[in-house]
């Protein structure tokens, strides 16, 4: 990619703050950034507006897309910007539910405090698995992450932690009030709708900063040309195990917003099918495309609803036949779609 | 020490399913330099074909010639149909293709032929090799048969033409278009031959597991995980490293103490990415040198 | 297969799905229900499938108390958390009068607290856990096939009664459908449990054979084969253990009795002897060849759900159940509301049902709200369970 070249300058100079904004983006700004700034308030106002108007249900269910939208986001902070791939990201998530799990129904620690205890949780667990991962690449890397996937649930319910994790029984979370009077305005539905929406837009403007940090040049140096990074420098190691640790932690934030919403954590609720759907959801919305999270998730979440409405027999065919459609569609996802859009208009 | 026996033994007897299937597995990975996680659906789908026709009173060796031939014309269709038009796609597209074609297998092999279990018959017989023997005289088949497509692979692989130019296909894709390899074609073959091998190894596997929709789904994973221990580049590595994976996970289950039990598949697993850790390329494979 | 409308019906609402079904009667009962209809326990679906051809016929005749009954059944996946979701559709957006045969324990396990509160009856689960039976604490909820506990309980005290010197080896999934089972075992067995279990072996779903478990477990040199295990596992431990020759006495959980879908696969000749305990009648047991209420059954099957499999227990368990919804809903009368319905379904006495093994009744009350909880004794011949014993009833304390 063109866009090595200058965020290697950019991260071998070695003073963030003198980094000058790379041109690719300087130049994609203007109309382009207005648009999409007009988009994203019209979303947010959208947002806000959302739990006033419709049933509970709705609301629950636009939680859940947030819900998955950040763990998508973490996996397309692993997989577009780095390049690395991760079939195993419930691993993550599920580490993330049990955390905000045991905190409130063990310890009886508030919900709100699970969620940082989760993101570092999650951070060290997965800068850990990334150490070794780095040895590990393409489809060594993708067999490793798909063996952790689906070794997840056997691990949840080891009997000698269960004690902890309820084992097979899994644990069951009260669903927590709106704080400060709020509850005589909000029901409980409401109140972790815009918890979420808080949680997820600061956790989006974290990730925006850091794919234009120097970290994240850094990042996507690794991505487009391991071998010239290093060789400019970039202490590829590093950088990668924390791509894996940073992604990590904000699908593990996920999975304890998710066990929160839900109120119940259990084996069989990150079983291989989770990463999997995470995976899917990151495609579709488009690797590399951040606000694509928000698209997979719905994907996701509604998109096997519609399938089995055609067919109770065949709802996993139906399923397939969408998602191949899509992909047939888009095939780099609606991130991709966005793109080429741009570029015609463009000219 | 006779329970000791006794696990290698029935080790080698599932390493044998695992093999055949990582056999596979090499296969598709020559071809497309890539894993398909739709590999087991299509395996499986292809033995309920088999156990169909077995139904309407067709004779087992004709009817396992015939779901290869149907499981080659299936595969190669599948990549002409649905790969073709999107073969610049990303790579991670593609898996979500595979994952695609996993679902639809699954959801109608069950729509068509229901979940309960079904008997698949074993051209070897059933009961011990010989009397008192550990071993079955299905599994020594399975074993033999395993080998003898080992021998296949490997000679199609070494001598033939059409073998050397789908490795150069897929190694290599621009430089083989130069010496005028139809890569595409390539491609095709490559999925119709791993789709044909699939259908051996889910013919052979039903047998001892028993057919449903979900046979292969943890199967392809230890397939998976005993090429890549054997090298994804060499089909003798990956049936050696079939058979370890094989050995390694029930020694586990039945000798490490209060979580053996629990978790034979993660140690299984957990030991072979220390071998990809140490060896990369696996125990028999080559090491792809890239260049800039 | 699926039809023309729903197609339709599917593309009009892609993403805000409507509410009531099309054609629903203005005073037609809403019963909600989730199903795994996709992904790995999709063979469950059948019972769901089941449901919705019997209420399909119940309809066409003339509907249940002068009622049409609108089933609206949704694919969970087997996931807690797509159930919740699913269940929370069926309140809060179809508002559904009750829900009916939810499956799976997980599943139920995340959604009881929310039914109980919304004040929604969670009828006759299909689920086996013995956690169902607790009026107090969620008076909503009822369960409906006998607990895997009580199953448990009642082998591990045929077994102190009628094997000499026990050991016990026990095979077990690694769920909560297993561990229930040992905890049965392990509480009726008392403080002898500790002796007389000598190994135990769980076993994954996710793993291709219980070979080597069952090599194991022999080796222990046990005399007593209990099998806790789904279908498949079931069929492959019965046969690995005759291939062996382990000359133990074995036990087979309730879940796995089908001649059709597990037995014969595993071979008649490595069954025979094998014991369990029933409730339902089995689909392919040649002693219900004859048997009125199975004709009835399969001409039902035939009519209304032909593609389904009558080999498999779930349609066989599927009718009963659904039978045993169309009791409670006449019970409750013309014009019932919710609770009515949940009376009703709360107050069974010796209801009788045709699937259920003769001598068997329904019966629940203020304090029991577990609707079968009789079992009998079988032992496999080679071609038929033979029943042996008297009904052991094991009400719940």
């Amino acid at each position: 990619m063109a866009m090595s070249d200058e965020t290697m300058t950019g991260g071998a100079s070695g003073s963030a703050k003198a980094a000058p904004v790379p041109k690719g983006r300087a130049a994609a700004a203007g109309g382009k950034s207005t648009l999409g700034q007009a988009v994203f308030v019209i979303l947010l106002l959208g947002a806000l507006a959302l739990p006033f108007i419709f049933k509970n249900f709705t609301i629950f269910q636009m939680t859940m897309l947030m819900v998955y939208a950040i763990a998508i986001l973490g996996l397309n902070l692993l997989t577009g910007i780095n390049g690395q791939f991760s079939l195993g990201h419930g691993a993550f998530y599920a580490v993330g539910a049990y955390t905000a799990a045991i905190m409130m129904e063990n310890l009886g620690i508030g919900y709100v405090w699970t969620l940082p205890v989760a993101g570092i949780l999650c951070f060290v667990v997965g800068f850990l698995f990334g150490l070794p991962a780095l040895r590990l690449e393409g489809i060594y890397l993708a067999l490793a992450t798909f063996a952790l996937a689906v070794a997840t649930p056997q691990f949840l319910k080891l009997t000698p932690f269960e004690h902890w994790t309820g084992g097979v029984q899994g644990i069951v979370i009260i669903k927590p009030d709106a704080p400060f009077g709020l509850d005589a305005v909000l029901n409980a539905d409401q109140w972790l709708y815009f918890f979420t929406l808080a949680v997820g837009l600061f956790l989006y403007w974290l990730a925006r900063n850091l794919v234009r940090s120097r970290t994240g040049r850094a990042l996507m140096a690794i991505r487009d040309n391991p071998i010239a990074a290093r060789s400019m420098g970039v202490n590829t190691s590093v950088y990668k195990a924390t791509a894996f640790g940073i992604s990590a932690m904000f699908t593990g934030i996920a999975g304890c917003l998710g066990a929160i919403v839900i109120q119940f954590v259990a084996p069989d609720s990150f079983t291989f099918a989770l990463s999997v759907a995470i995976l899917v959801g990151l495609v579709i919305g488009g690797v590399g495309w951040l606000p694509g999270a928000l698209l997979g998730a719905a994907f996701i979440v509604f998109i096997p609803n519609v399938a089995e409405e055609i067919s109770k027999g065949l709802a996993g065919a139906f399923y397939g036949f969408f998602l191949i459609a899509v992909i047939y569609l888009a095939p780099q996802g609606a991130g991709g779609l966005l793109r080429a859009l741009v570029a015609k208009l463009g000219r | 020490m006779e329970l000791f026996i006794q696990q290698i033994v029935a080790g080698v007897a599932t390493g044998a399913i695992y093999a055949c299937v990582a056999l596979a597995v090499v296969m598709i990975y020559q071809a497309i330099h890539h894993l398909n996680f739709a590999q087991g659906e299509m395996a499986m789908f292809s033995t309920y074909i088999a156990w169909q026709m077995l139904q309407w009173g067709l004779p087992y060796w004709v009817v396992f010639p015939l779901v290869i031939l149907v499981s080659f014309v299936g595969g190669f269709a599948i990549e002409r149909i649905v790969f073709k038009p999107i073969e610049n796609a990303p790579v991670l597209s593609h898996i979500v293709i595979f994952i695609a074609l996993f679902a639809i297998f699954n959801s109608f092999a069950g729509f068509i032929w229901d979940f309960t279990i079904k008997a698949v018959p074993s051209p070897f017989g059933d009961g011990p090799l010989w009397e008192g023997a550990m071993i079955g005289k299905h599994q020594a088949g399975m074993i033999g048969v395993t080998l003898i497509v080992l021998l296949l692979l490997w000679g199609f692989f070494t001598f033939t033409r059409v073998g050397l130019a789908m490795r150069a296909a897929a190694v290599n894709p621009e430089s083989a278009r130069l010496v005028g390899i139809r890569v595409s074609m390539m491609t095709a073959l490559g999925w119709g031959m791993a789709s044909a091998i699939g259908a051996v190894a889910g013919m052979l596997i039903a047998p001892v597991v028993f057919l449903e929709p979900n046979m292969m789904l943890s199967i392809l994973l230890y397939g998976f995980a005993g090429a890549v221990l054997g090298g994804l580049t060499s089909p003798l590595g990956a049936v050696i490293g079939g058979f370890i994976v094989g050995v390694v996970e029930n020694l586990a289950g039945t000798y490490i103490p209060v979580i053996g039990g629990e978790l034979k598949l993660p140690i299984a697993l957990f030991l072979i990415v220390a071998v990809l850790l140490v060896k990369p390329a696996g125990l028999l494979g080559r090491r792809v040198v890239q260049r800039v | 297969m699926f039809n023309r409308r729903s197609l339709m019906m599917a593309a009009a609402s892609a993403f805000v799905l409507t509410a009531a079904g099309p054609a629903a009667a203005q005073d037609a009962i809403k019963i909600g229900n989730t199903m795994p209809y996709s992904g790995p326990a999709s063979a469950y679906g059948q019972i769901g499938r089941t449901i919705e051809a019997y209420f399909n016929k119940l309809n066409a005749e003339g509907g249940v108390a002068g009622r049409q009954i609108e089933f609206i059944t949704y694919d969970d996946a087997y996931s807690p958390p797509k159930a919740v979701e699913q269940t929370r559709r069926l309140i809060e957006q179809d508002e559904v009068d009750v829900l009916f045969q939810n499956l799976g324990t997980p599943s139920n396990t995340a959604i009881q607290k929310y039914v109980n509160a919304k004040k929604v009856p969670h009828l006759f689960l299909a689920t086996g856990a013995a956690k169902w039976n607790m009026p107090d604490k969620f008076p909503m909820t009822t369960g409906w096939q006998p607990s895997y506990q009580t199953e448990g309980a009642i082998y591990a005290k045929w077994i102190q009664e009628n094997v000499e010197n026990p050991k016990i080896a026990i095979l077990w999934q690694n769920d909560d459908f297993g561990k229930d089972y040992l905890i049965g075992m392990k509480e009726a067995l008392g403080e002898a449990a500790d002796s007389l279990i000598v190994a135990e072996a769980p076993y994954e779903v996710a793993q291709p054979t219980v070979d080597s478990e069952v090599l194991s477990l022999k080796a222990s040199g046990a005399n007593v084969f209990f099998i806790v295990a789904t279908p498949k596992f079931a069929a492959q431990a019965i046969k690995k253990s005759h291939e062996i020759g382990w000359e133990a006495e074995r036990f087979l959980s309730n879940v796995s009795v089908s001649v059709g879908a597990v037995l014969k696969p595993a071979g008649f000749e490595a069954s025979k002897g094998v014991i369990s305990a029933a409730y339902l009648k089995e689909a392919t047991d040649p002693q219900w060849a004859d048997d009125p209420a199975m004709a009835e059954w399969r001409a039902f099957m035939d009519e209304y759900y032909p593609d389904g499999d009558q080999a498999s227990s779930f349609t066989v368990f599927g009718y009963g159940v659904a039978k045993t919804m169309e009791h409670v809903l006449e019970q409750a009368g013309e014009g019932a509301d919710a609770q009515a319905i949940l009376e009703a379904a709360t107050s069974m006495d010796h209801v009788e049902n045709p699937m259920l093994l003769p001598g068997i009744t329904m019966t629940t009350g203020p304090t029991d709200f577990a609707p079968i909880e009789a079992m009998q004794l079988q032992r496999f011949n080679g071609e038929t369970w033979e029943l042996f014993g008297e009904i052991i009833h094991a009400e719940s304390s």
